[in-house]
């Protein structure tokens, strides 16, 4: 029987044939910690008798989610990374580049066939560039660190085909929102989603990004997109020498689950408090007031996600009454919209316009909301309490989307702007 | 030890919020867990409470500050219909026993409660309700004191190597 392709990336780096199911110990390609999740993996490499890291080529560092430092322990956790960096010979992207997986893809640091681990839930992301990557917690870390390894299970994959040509200002968050509300909360737990069909083939990297990144929402180990042209140009970019070789699900492959999509009456989406999985048409909730809009993050904080919203604001204001808080994922996104005019658009617009981090997204750093307040998100969770109080409301979002409810102060069909 | 009732998809962000996570210490940690969402707990939780929930426990970010705020809390096992995948590999790492557990609906917050996790069981109210067997591989972690006494014993990782299941 054939494989699947996350079956053929375990096969291929464990050099024997491994099926979903099989628990096997597995080498790591590339290892990421961040400043909330690397303090503790660090102590517990320390802990598990860690002298030198396995390899430091492979251990990607940086801080995004609390930074520059918004607190003395946030500072004494930045302290503590840099000298273990010292220590062991890490390259550091300290508080400069951006956020973690933003900076993981555009750095080269994810590559097709390769088995990656992050300690954040996001890092299913790199599926678009055709990598296993999971996310893992900061012992697992820490074993990861000294070992250079880990245990995996191998996961069953759910085939999501999406066919069709999306409609006027709806796109890949919106995709990836109605197939959280069809698959559910839990709908793939222990599973890998891959997304495949004429869709996402035609869609770009950044719109890959957006899908692949919120397979965590739906409990999934991870989401994955089988390399192909667009994928080696992209990696081809930052990995000088890298070479395309096949790398696809066998047609008699044995899945999950297969399901369909067609997103050709895909309207724009919005995930409703206080789950992902809660997306209705925005039509449902057009109306909604807000206080805050959040256009950023891992998840669509990409130069194609500002042009996406620069151009539905045309040249109006925001409305007075939100705030609207802007952030591109990297330092490399951020020269793209100041050089493409779009920082000068939002600014005059009345937006802020930050430096790449996390931000708002999680409610540690800054933007945080006060009880009762509404903020319009383009991040990836809304759980209860996410961006501040446990009695304020996150509503997700596309950055079309966003943007639209931006300049009319409730939350709006970007259609109709 | 008393049952502590939770509904489904109890994520990690109600169990320990973001505003935290500078916090390493796990009794520190506990001192705001559910901070928000049910405040009463890290007043009144001890050593041996057991956590009872519905579906997907655990879901959403891989904060492992969120066993940790749990354990600090006396927190030992987790019954739950089902869990989220990270939270339970971080649970069993920081040496909390996860078990599924189909009926937990029928447990009540606030009862006592008895875990034989070796036998299969728990024991609330008086009647039994079965859990499922967790593998031996998950044992032995949690035995050793989480990953961290498991990997002190390795010199090296077996990589490639298949576990017996």
């Amino acid at each position: 029987m054939g494989a699947t392709i996350v079956e053929k990336i375990f096969s291929s780096r464990c050099r024997q044939d491994i099926r979903a199911g099989a628990v096997v110990m597995a080498p790591v390609d590339g290892a990421m910690i961040h400043d909330i999740t690397g303090p503790l993996a660090i102590r517990k490499f320390y802990e598990m008798g860690g002298e030198r890291v396995f390899d430091p080529r492979r251990i990607i560092m940086l801080f995004d989610h609390q930074i520059p430092a918004d607190s003395i322990e946030a500072a004494k956790n930045h302290v503590y990374m840099r000298k273990f960096a010292a220590e062991q010979d890490i390259h550091n992207y300290d508080i400069c580049e951006g956020v973690c997986h933003q900076v993981v893809m555009e750095k080269g640091h994810a590559a097709p066939g390769e088995i990656i681990v992050g300690a954040d839930s996001h890092t299913c992301m790199y599926g678009a560039a055709g990598a296993f990557a999971t996310g893992i917690g900061s012992t697992d870390m820490g074993f990861v660190l000294k070992f250079g390894a880990l245990y995996f299970r191998v996961p069953e994959s759910i085939r999501a085909e999406v066919n069709g040509r999306f409609g006027y200002r709806v796109g890949a968050k919106d995709l990836i929102l109605s197939i959280a509300a069809d698959i559910g909360a839990d709908g793939a737990t222990y599973k890998a989603i891959e997304f495949c069909g004429q869709t996402v083939g035609d869609l770009d990297m950044p719109g890959r990004m957006t899908c692949c990144n919120m397979a965590i929402e739906m409990g999934a180990k991870t989401g994955i997109v089988a390399p192909d042209q667009m994928t080696w140009d992209y990696v081809a970019q930052h990995r000088v020498g890298s070479r395309p070789f096949a790398l696809a699900s066998d047609p008699d492959a044995s899945y999950a689950e297969r399901r369909s999509y067609d997103v050709g009456r895909l309207e724009p989406q919005v995930a409703t408090p206080h789950n992902v999985d809660q997306g209705v048409p925005v039509g449902t909730v057009a109306g909604t007031h807000i206080d805050q809009v959040f256009i950023g993050s891992c998840t669509n904080g990409r130069f194609e996600d500002f042009f996406e919203a620069a151009e539905v604001l045309g040249t109006r204001a925001f409305s007075e009454k939100v705030r609207v808080i802007i952030i591109p994922a990297s330092r490399d996104e951020y020269l793209k919209i100041l050089r493409a005019g779009l920082i000068e658009r939002f600014v005059a617009a009345g937006a802020l316009v930050g430096a790449p981090s996390c931000g708002p997204c999680m409610g540690g750093a800054f933007g945080l909301l006060a009880p009762g307040e509404v903020s319009l998100s383009t991040s990836n969770r809304n759980f209860r309490g996410r961006q501040g109080s446990t009695e304020a409301e996150v509503y997700l979002c596309s950055a079309a989307t966003a943007a639209a409810s931006a300049i009319t102060g409730e939350i709006t069909d970007p259609r109709e702007v | 030890m008393r049952v502590w009732k939770f509904g489904d998809d109890i994520d990690t962000d109600a169990i320990i919020p973001g505003r935290f996570l500078t916090i390493y210490d796990e009794k520190e940690l506990a001192q705001h867990a559910f901070e928000g969402t049910r405040d009463d707990f890290s007043r009144l939780a001890q050593d041996g409470d057991v956590i009872v929930a519905g579906r997907n426990f655990g879901c959403g970010s891989s904060r492992e500050h969120a066993p940790l705020a749990l354990k600090g809390a006396g927190i030992r096992f987790i019954l739950a219909q089902s869990f989220a995948r990270i939270f339970f590999r971080n649970a069993i790492n920081v040496g909390l026993l996860p078990l599924v557990c189909p009926q937990t609906d029928a447990i009540k917050d606030g009862c006592s409660i008895i875990v034989k996790e070796r036998e299969g069981i728990v024991i609330a109210e008086g009647r039994e309700y079965a859990i499922e067997p967790v593998p031996e591989f998950m044992y032995s972690i949690v035995e050793a004191a989480g990953l961290v006494g498991y990997a002190k014993q390795l010199k090296e990782a077996p990589v490639c190597t298949k576990s017996r299941r």
